[in-house]
């Protein structure tokens, strides 16, 4: 069956020039595009249409288009990566929109995700808090035979859970705070689980805590939304862990 | 040690401990008040008050209680200044309503209103218990002690005021609200959850909030439908 044809979408999106300068809203109009297209590709091709009328294009972020590499953003009609779940903007397609549909197109803004043009986030936050401790120190040494260290199955299961963050920023922008509780919980969470990354546990929870707070992130109230919008499950449980990991840690300074 | 206070985490660490406390005091309240209705020549609830207002120990406590509200209210007032200055640039649209329960977006805004009742709930009873005095609470005899009829205080505002009752059933439900998200996630921010404990956090956070509601609302109810003494 032939993807639908809708004649008509209207699409408000948020310009700014650049970081200091003050955005606003433009309204465009798409014609006779196909169900079938996907939401990055609506936007390709609105940009060459203003291309052609010699206008600037939209500045939007996009990288693998295929839903597993975090960077596409935009916060599509008041929520994160669109009205699907468990799904990126990539992923999303028009055959869930209506014809003739007003569709908001704002970026994910927050403090600590400052705009760097229209629709591009600055998320380099999340790499600095990556950088404050979410890894595991390996000084020396070959890589370890995959049995010489027993982890249990379970155990292998709930951090892949938490390994499959992809960072995309979904759970700040969705956030009424713009916490990164979500995204911290998941990358503290993946290495506590297990045996190789239990050994700086303490460390890791203090100074990415820290380099969260420190870098103007809201604090998280368990509204539990960040685990509604994001794109990869990610589920609060991982926050409680964060929680348990950090007081833990405070507690043996 | 200083970093945790100021720490994300750590504030609502505090948050929670203090909101247990908080529940704790909620629990010996309610208890106290159902006594109005079990007993409705008062004896018991008079005898109940008499106690509280003379037992060492709650003495010492009262203080600390009201130091544990001042703890919560201003925790959450410097979280929620924080938290809004988090995202300077407002979305134009945004589907709060579908990601979040109402209750838990807005535990600023009944905490707020639990603060204005309790106020009022202060100076209805506390200020003129501890302070003012009344000529309701003109001192009669139980079982060969002499209390202050604290029930012919609270029977007296009921049965004279439909407003207060309705103000006051509204306080119970307030408190319910606020319980029915802060109880689960007071667990949740000491880290006491996970898959399994979540759903139960949950399930007994909604009992509590309706017993809170239902247990306070009973009693001007109960003197609405005319059945005290």
């Amino acid at each position: 069956m032939p993807d639908k044809i809708l004649k008509e979408l209207t699409l408000k999106i948020w310009r700014q020039k650049n970081a200091k300068a003050k955005g606003g809203f433009e309204t465009y109009k798409i014609r006779d595009i196909s169900g079938g297209t996907s939401f990055l590709e609506m936007l390709d091709i609105l940009n060459e249409q203003l291309v052609s009328e010699n206008k600037e294009p939209v500045a939007f972020d996009h990288d693998c288009r295929e839903g597993i590499c975090g960077m596409c953003s935009l916060f599509i009609n008041g929520r994160a990566h669109g009205p699907d779940d468990e799904v990126t903007t990539c992923q999303l397609h028009l055959r869930r929109f209506k014809d003739g549909e007003t569709i908001t197109i704002e970026p994910r803004s927050s403090g600590a995700f400052p705009v760097i043009k229209d629709l591009i986030v600055d998320r380099k936050a999340f790499e600095k808090i990556q950088q404050a401790g979410g890894y595991v120190s390996v000084t020396t040494g070959g890589v370890p035979d995959g049995n010489a260290i027993p982890v249990p199955s379970e155990k292998a299961e709930e951090a892949m859970d938490a390994a499959a963050c992809i960072g995309c920023g979904a759970c700040v922008a969705t956030c009424k705070n713009s916490s990164a509780m979500l995204f911290v919980a998941a990358k503290v969470s993946q290495l506590a689980l297990l045996p190789q990354g239990k050994i700086e546990a303490a460390r890791r929870a203090r100074a990415m805590v820290a380099k969260m707070d420190e870098l103007g992130f809201g604090n998280c109230t368990n509204t539990g939304a960040c685990e509604s919008e994001c794109p990869k499950k990610i589920s609060i449980e991982h926050i409680a862990r964060l929680n348990r990991e950090y007081l833990k840690a405070k507690l043996q300074e | 040690m200083n970093s945790f206070i100021t720490s994300s985490i750590g504030k609502k660490a505090i948050m929670s401990v203090s909101g247990f406390f908080l529940v704790s005091f909620l629990c010996v309240h309610l208890t106290a008040n159902l006594m109005i209705v079990v007993d409705s020549s008062g004896e018991i609830f008079n005898e109940v008050c008499h106690f509280m207002a003379t037992n060492p120990v709650v003495r010492v406590i009262e203080p600390v209680l009201a130091l544990g509200f001042l703890l919560h209210i201003a925790l959450a007032s410097w979280i929620t200044l924080q938290n809004r200055a988090a995202r300077p640039v407002k979305y134009a649209r945004s589907n709060q309503a579908g990601n979040a329960s109402w209750v838990s977006r807005n535990m600023y805004i009944l905490g707020a209103l639990i603060l204005v009742f309790l106020l009022l709930h202060l100076w209805n009873f506390w200020w003129k218990i501890k302070f003012a005095g009344d000529p309701l609470l003109e001192e009669i005899e139980v079982n060969g002690v002499l209390v202050e009829n604290t029930y012919a205080l609270v029977s007296g505002l009921f049965k004279t005021s439909v407003v207060y009752c309705g103000l006051y059933i509204l306080g119970g439900v307030l408190l319910g609200l606020h319980l029915a998200h802060g109880f689960g996630a007071a667990f949740q921010s000491i880290g006491l959850s996970n898959r399994v404990w979540r759903k139960r956090w949950a399930f007994l956070g909604t009992l509590f909030a309706v017993i809170v509601a239902g247990g306070f609302s009973i009693i001007p109810i109960y003197f609405l439908l005319g059945l005290g003494g």
